[in-house]
């Protein structure tokens, strides 16, 4: 038996499995003969973009579930490998140069699968996270409301119980890639008659079923990737509840957790990214190939802030890896999470920055249409910061919950659900 | 801090922090900057060598040791703590002399300056007479010319921090199309010591001349006109002491601020209860961690020489030394009017931590050597 962490995640090199290297050659090997590799210019990031309905990642993730190597640090009894977190950053090391299924990383396999295997029943954790690992089933979270994302726990949609199932009305929105998903994590309200923290429940729910309407939105870079949904009496098998009925705060705060970790660069669970947990720190070279494309690497000035981009990488990864360690070891509390979260998104805010300034003229006209068009990337620059729990948010957590100041004054607190104002 | 200590190195750094606040507490360190001309007490710093302060980077062989075997992440504990305490002392010139002489010395040049410089009988100043490393020294220049297998120096060198307490100065020339780099005593013919200032309280600083210096041929530590690799150690091991510094100068300061905003109430509240200032709060705490985060992984890199310790040195010095400031002027403003006074310790640690930026490489240094690291 190998030794396990906090999180249940095997140690490298304790019981006496495959060593980091060994697997490193076989996946090196493994790769160059099984993963079609990135053509010349190409990232895995614009690929997914041009696959929208997730055909090819689901292609992709199937190959590697083959091969054996999905999954890299889930347990083998879900399809995973039980491997350590080395030998997942080992992989995704090797597995930069090739087309990745990177679609399936955030949120199905960093957030969703990690929150029901702490709080999934055997029958759900053995039904439902061999499919995600074997690119069979996309999923998506449905959190966030048209009344308001940050105050979560305020949410109106509504389940109420009949007999052996809920029925489900409501609207679900900014959920990201529902169109292409299969399954989601449902939040909704089961009791109005107690505060709102304690009549949630949280639901496993197909997404293309009777009585749900997905609609697309159209984002300020024109893509869909948006969505709402409309549920009309959708019925929901009691089965399918995820944790305790109207304790499904505890189960979304463990969600939130695995967010803050994937968004924040730290997952365990992220293959073929280079995520700081990947142990490719500042690898992002857009800026410095902006540099390079617009002739301005001796410039003095865009020298400075192609370094000072990098640095920030540098220390951004260099964080991970120190609240990380902080957290498994009980140095750093839990929500100690938020403060890597926080510095992605500023950091990515500057990034952007940094490119518009080094872009110059040709960030709001060109003429050569396939240009990087850094104007675009900008218009989303806030992503980061708002999506996965809002900086405001990440830094309410960090001054109350790490530093212990006092709480925010809230209207709602401790009254039952029905008496509260809300939108 | 690092996360990843051992026992002993934790049992090191409490002993080295009931040190230096039994021995040098904030009022001595007040203190000291008006009655001691050297900033440090010569007596109180031989007790810190008994400790460990100047052994780290020495090998055994040479009356040296660490804690850990990884003298450089020992040596960070006691520049944290001093940090915290913005303590006076050579602590930084001193060890990269000792540094230099125990990595590249001869037997004869290790025997004679090594023992004193780790018990604590000598100090030693690094002279910068050439940008080395990208980093540039303020105008000062020590030309050098070649004489009987030595040199004979000639010109100005500093601010040296600990220029006038030195007993040995490490000089840091060019030579033909090479850096050389030669040991002087400060007692040596020629050698001069003018006066310059500096901003923090108690530490040091020297204009150090050079009038017709002879440096004999046992005078030269490493290979005449092939030390930049050498002086690039240097200078990394001076920016990853420099780091640790100010870190724990920032810790020290936001672990007081964060208490004096829960003491401290207006409109009959605490200041730590406005989310406007909870923010802010939050954003310094993670800049905070980042700092710490980048100095432990710039300490373990230059330790180890690992191929990315040129790289991630300039990247700790250039995050902390443009966030620290930012962040102790946060401090500051949110003291309120008590944070400009003299009589609150704010300024001491502005102090220290504006010096700690400015010196062996302001953050735009660092960024260009970031940009060449990266190919540029
Ligand atoms: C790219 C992206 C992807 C997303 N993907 C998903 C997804 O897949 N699933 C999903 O459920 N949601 C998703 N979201 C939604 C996201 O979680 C919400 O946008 C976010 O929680 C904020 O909620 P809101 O948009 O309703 O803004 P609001 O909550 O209305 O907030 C508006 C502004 O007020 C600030 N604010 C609110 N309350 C406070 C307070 N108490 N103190 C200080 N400031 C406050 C917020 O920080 C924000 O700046 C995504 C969002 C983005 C941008
Ligand atoms: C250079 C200088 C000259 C001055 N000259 C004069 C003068 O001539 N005459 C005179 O009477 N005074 C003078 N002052 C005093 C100045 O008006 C006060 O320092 C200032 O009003 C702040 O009060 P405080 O120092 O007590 O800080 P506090 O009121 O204790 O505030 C501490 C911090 O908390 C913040 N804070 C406090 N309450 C809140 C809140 N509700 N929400 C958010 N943030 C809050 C403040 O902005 C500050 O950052 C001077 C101050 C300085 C620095």
């Amino acid at each position: 038996m190998s030794t396990t962490d906090t999180d249940g995640i095997a140690e490298a090199g304790d019981d006496g499995g495959e060593s980091v290297e060994s697997f490193r050659t076989r996946a090196r090997a493994w790769l160059a003969d099984t993963m079609p590799p990135l053509p010349d210019g190409a990232t895995n990031q614009l690929l997914a973009r041009e696959d929208e309905s997730g055909e090819r990642a689901r292609r992709l993730q199937r190959l590697l579930f083959d091969g054996g190597f999905a999954g890299i640090s889930f347990p083998a009894a879900y399809g995973g490998q039980g491997l350590s977190r080395a030998h997942q950053r080992a992989f995704t090391q090797e597995s930069l140069p090739y087309q990745m299924p990177t679609v399936f990383n955030v949120p199905t396999l960093s957030i969703l699968a990690p929150t029901l295997l702490d709080f999934g029943t055997e029958e759900q954790k053995v039904r439902y996270i061999p499919a995600m690992l074997s690119g069979d089933e996309l999923w998506v979270q449905f959190l966030s409301e048209p009344s308001g994302g940050s105050d979560l726990a305020g949410l109106v949609t509504r389940a109420t119980r009949d007999g052996d199932v809920f029925v489900l009305n409501g609207s679900k929105i900014w959920s990201s890639g529902a169109f292409r998903s299969d399954y989601s994590l449902c939040l909704a309200r089961t009791d109005w008659k107690v505060p709102k923290h304690r009549g949630l429940t949280m639901f496993i729910l197909k997404i293309h079923q009777p009585g749900i309407e997905v609609r697309q939105i159209k984002m300020v870079n024109g893509t869909g990737e948006f969505c709402q949904e409309f549920f009309d009496d959708v019925l929901i098998p009691a089965t399918d509840v995820v944790g305790e009925v109207n304790d499904g705060w505890t189960v979304a705060s463990r969600l939130l957790f695995h967010e803050r970790d994937a968004t924040g660069g730290g997952s365990p669970y992220v293959s073929g990214v280079a995520t700081a947990a990947a142990g490719q720190d500042g690898q992002r070279s857009d800026l410095l190939e902006l540099a390079r494309e617009t002739g301005q690497t001796a410039d003095p000035r865009v020298r400075q802030l192609v370094a000072e981009a990098r640095v920030n990488d540098r220390v951004q990864s260099q964080l991970v890896e120190r609240v990380t360690t902080g957290i498994r070891t009980g140095a750093f509390p839990l929500p100690a999470g938020a403060i890597p979260s926080l510095f992605a998104a500023t950091n990515t805010e500057r990034h952007f920055d940094i490119g518009l300034e080094i872009a110059g003229a040709g960030a709001g006209a060109w003429i050569d249409d396939d240009a990087d068009r850094w104007g675009e990337t900008y218009l989303l620059r806030q992503g980061l910061s708002l999506g996965g729990g809002s900086n405001e948010m990440q830094r309410n957590i960090i001054s109350e919950r790490v530093l212990g100041m006092p709480r925010e004054y809230a209207a709602d607190r401790d009254k039952p659900f029905d008496e509260v104002r809300h939108n | 801090m690092d996360l990843r200590l051992s026992d002993d190195q934790q049992l090191f750094r409490e002993t080295t922090r009931k040190f230096l606040e039994s021995t040098c507490p904030l009022e001595t360190v007040r203190r000291l900057a008006d009655a001691e001309p050297a900033g440090f007490d010569k007596k109180w710093w031989k007790r810190g060598a008994e400790l460990g302060w100047v052994s780290m980077l020495v090998p055994e062989e040479d009356g040296g040791g660490s804690i850990s075997g990884h003298g450089l992440l020992d040596l960070v504990l006691v520049a944290e703590e001093m940090g915290r305490l913005v303590s006076p002392g050579p602590l930084v010139p001193t060890n990269v002399v000792a540094a230099a002489l125990a990595r590249s010395g001869t037997p004869t040049q290790r025997r004679e300056f090594l023992p004193g410089l780790v018990n604590g009988d000598t100090v030693a100043a690094w002279c910068l007479g050439t940008p080395v490393a990208g980093i540039d020294t303020a105008g000062g220049r020590v030309e050098a010319a070649p004489r009987d297998g030595g040199y004979v120096l000639d010109g100005v060198t500093g601010p040296v921090e600990a220029g006038g307490q030195a007993d040995l100065y490490l000089v840091t020339i060019h030579t033909g199309d090479g850096v050389t780099q030669c040991v002087v005593p400060s007692d040596t013919p020629g050698v001069a010591v003018g006066p310059a200032h500096g901003l923090d309280l108690v530490r040091r600083y020297a204009q150090v001349r050079f009038d017709q210096v002879v440096v004999p041929p046992d005078g030269v530590l490493g290979v005449a006109g092939d030390a930049a690799s050498d002086a690039e150690r240097q200078l990394q091991i001076a920016v990853v002491l420099q780091v640790a510094e100010m870190v724990g100068a920032l810790d020290r300061a936001f672990e007081f601020t964060v208490e004096y905003a829960f003491d401290r109430y207006s409109f009959g509240r605490p200041l730590a209860s406005y989310q406007a200032l909870k923010h802010r709060f939050a954003d310094m705490k993670t800049w905070l961690e980042a700092s710490q985060a980048t100095a432990a992984a710039a300490a373990r890199a230059v330790d180890t020489e690992s191929p990315l310790a040129p790289e991630l040195a300039s990247v700790a010095k250039s995050y902390v030394g443009e966030r620290g400031p930012a962040i102790l002027q946060d401090c500051v403003q949110l003291h309120g009017g008590i944070g400009v006074t003299w009589d609150h310790d704010l300024h001491l640690y502005l102090r220290r931590v504006v010096t700690d930026r400015s010196q062996f490489g302001t953050p735009s240094d660092h960024r260009e050597r970031v940009a060449v690291a990266m190919g540029m």
